[in-house]
């Protein structure tokens, strides 16, 4: 099934227990589980904080804030309770990461949220894991019930005096909860709008507590931090951008599969060698580097690129969840765009005007323009649409939604101007034309 | 007379307590609610406005928000096809197609005889073992056309 795959240039560190049998905490503990939390339980809450931050962990969400810097926001002195939630929504499309950290090693989760508990002065944490994953929320449930039972979590953590309490919670389908404030309004038992900022989560989060919210890549790694020591995990990657980071390669891809890499790794060598390049004897055409809500890069960009966050930052562009799709020569873009829109749409939370009504307004115009109903002057009109939702909306989807249709619109205008005129996509030949242009069409 | 389980009923009484507020496992009391009834019917939504105090309003309000939740019966299979990006690529939408055909069903319907239903959904997190779909809970991957039947008969058998 979720079967899994290896290459020599990996570098296994969050995935270095897969297909270890860790899940089961006998396991684990045999392979090192729990001695990271020991080891800072002995260490003061500024001294973790500085090991995460000397590292260099961004998120591996998709937004790749410093962790460290996340962690040190939370207010030393408060009488609200505070939290760790870990954010287990993975629904990014492209991205299926997270999933087998859950699967293969759900304690390395369990113990980054103890340790960030004992980082930030958090005695609760919540594991939020997606409706779908429902084998992945029983895994996580045993895991935590093994883990009270040795005393890991409860009232006295190993023997320590501290207090942490960790519990399982689960969604029941919803990309926009992966968002990080609608994820809180979907745990508190609400519909999964987002919430203004500022204040963040980590001065006004859960119940208006304090709350650090992370990625479970995110978390699975800190215990290596501990335990190996910041600087160490800093140096897999180039400065500022520490570590490894497990991408996904789909699409058109001979080798597709999970696979650790280091920060910075290129992707060319990312496409042809890990991936085994494209099959079928076709060319690269595009790429989605990480996740459908980043800037989709032409093969030229794509083989010039490392793969890490700065990389991107310096042209505006977005590292994402790891999730890197390949397209070949034989993709419509056009289909690709009305797809990627169509999941916006559906997924829209529907709070805010530009996002809800831009996107719905895209997917009906792609359509008719994928369906033949083209017109030149919908080309243009598609970029100003999605132009009008960036930066505009209430949460990151509505920019999430703009950027990749902004991108295949620049890059990608000649396929789009092959669709004009009543003809059918060039790329599908059993495409039938199902509209006409009509002057004066939206 | 509550419409789930007192077995079920104990578990969310449990749960609940974990959380500063009564409303908080409301979507995941839904989810297995349904698990359990087959469907969120007008009984399961009266227990849980009471058990969560809201309103009954308040309630349909959080499950029309949430994709997976139903307020009519699905089949005793539901087919979930993906055909977002990565399982586009590898054939998902033919994979649809091909479960159309095979069940006599389109998007959101239910055969006759109700034992499967079908829904094109969005990304499953099985992107790297596309294309994939899911039966209820349960991930197959790595589809063409000929595994999709298998797995259809799979279930099909199972009912007997």
């Amino acid at each position: 099934m979720a079967d899994l795959t290896s290459h020599p240039d990996e570098i296994k560190i969050v995935s270095s227990r897969f297909g270890k049998g860790a899940a089961d905490i006998e396991q684990y503990l045999k392979l090192d589980g729990y001695k990271a939390v020991q080891k800072a339980l002995t260490m003061t809450p500024d001294n973790i904080i500085n090991e995460v931050k000397t590292s260099n962990l961004r998120g591996r969400g998709g937004a790749g804030f410093p962790t460290g810097m996340k962690w040190s926001f939370v207010p030393k002195d408060t009488a609200k309770a505070k939290y760790i939630l870990v954010n287990g929504d993975e629904s990014e499309p492209g991205t299926c990461k997270d999933r087998p950290i859950l699967e293969h090693d759900p304690h390395a989760v369990i113990e980054g949220v103890i340790i960030a508990g004992l980082a930030v002065g958090a005695k609760i944490g919540f594991v939020y894991i997606r409706g779908e994953y429902r084998y992945l929320v029983d895994i996580m449930r045993k895991a935590l019930a093994d883990a009270y039972a040795k005393g890991f979590l409860g009232k006295n953590i190993f023997g320590s005096g501290k207090q942490f309490d960790c519990y399982w919670h689960t969604g029941a389908g919803a990309y926009e909860v992966g968002e990080e404030s609608a994820l809180m309004e979907s745990l508190e038992g609400k519909r999964g709008v987002p919430r203004i900022r500022p204040p963040f989560p980590a001065v006004v989060g859960l119940w208006g507590g304090p709350t650090v919210i992370n990625n479970v890549e995110t978390l699975a790694s800190v215990p290596h931090i501990i335990l190996m020591g910041g600087q160490k995990f800093a140096d897999f990657g180039p400065p500022k951008n520490g570590g490894t980071r497990l991408f996904c390669l789909s699409g058109h891809i001979n080798k597709p599969g999970v696979y650790e890499l280091p920060l910075g790794y290129p992707l060319k060598k990312m496409i042809y060698d890990v991936g085994g390049g494209i099959p079928n004897g076709r060319k690269l055409k595009a790429v989605v580097p990480g996740g459908s809500s980043t800037f989709v890069l032409t093969a030229e960009e794509a083989e010039q690129m490392n793969m890490d966050f700065d990389s991107f930052g310096k042209r505006g562009e977005f590292l994402g969840s790891g999730g890197v799709v390949i397209l070949d020569d034989q993709t419509c873009m056009v289909k690709f765009a009305l797809r990627v829109m169509k999941f916006y749409q559906h997924e829209s939370c529907g709070w805010c005007i530009p996002c809800r009504e831009g996107t719905d307004w895209l997917k009906k115009t792609l359509t008719r323009f994928h369906n033949g109903g083209g017109l030149r002057k919908d080309i243009d009109n598609i970029k100003y649409l999605a132009q009008g939702i960036l930066g505009r909306s209430f949460c990151p989807l509505g920019d999430a939604a703009a950027i990749p249709t902004i991108s295949i619109v620049d890059k990608w205008r000649d396929e789009f101007e092959m669709h004009l005129g009543g003809r059918p996509c060039p790329f599908d030949p059993a495409a039938k034309i199902t509209e006409l242009p009509v002057v004066g069409a939206h | 007379m509550i419409p789930v389980s007192d077995k079920l009923d104990q578990f969310f009484t449990e749960k609940m307590k974990e959380y500063p507020t009564r409303r908080s496992f409301l979507v995941p009391m839904l989810l297995y609610s349904q698990d359990e009834v087959g469907y969120l019917s007008d009984e399961v939504i009266a227990y849980l406005a009471k058990k969560t105090d809201l309103t009954e309003l308040e309630v349909r309000n959080v499950i029309s928000y949430y994709s997976l939740l139903h307020t009519k019966p699905m089949g005793k299979y539901h087919i979930q096809v993906c055909t977002n990006i990565s399982c586009m690529l590898r054939g998902g939408e033919e994979i649809l197609e091909h479960c159309k055909k095979r069940l006599g069903i389109g998007h959101k319907q239910t055969t006759a005889d109700g034992t499967f239903s079908l829904e094109e959904v969005e990304c499953i997190g099985a992107c790297s073992w596309a294309p994939a779909l899911q039966v209820n809970y349960d991930f197959h991957e790595n589809l063409t056309p000929e595994k999709t039947d298998k797995v259809l008969e799979q279930y099909r058998t199972k009912t007997g």
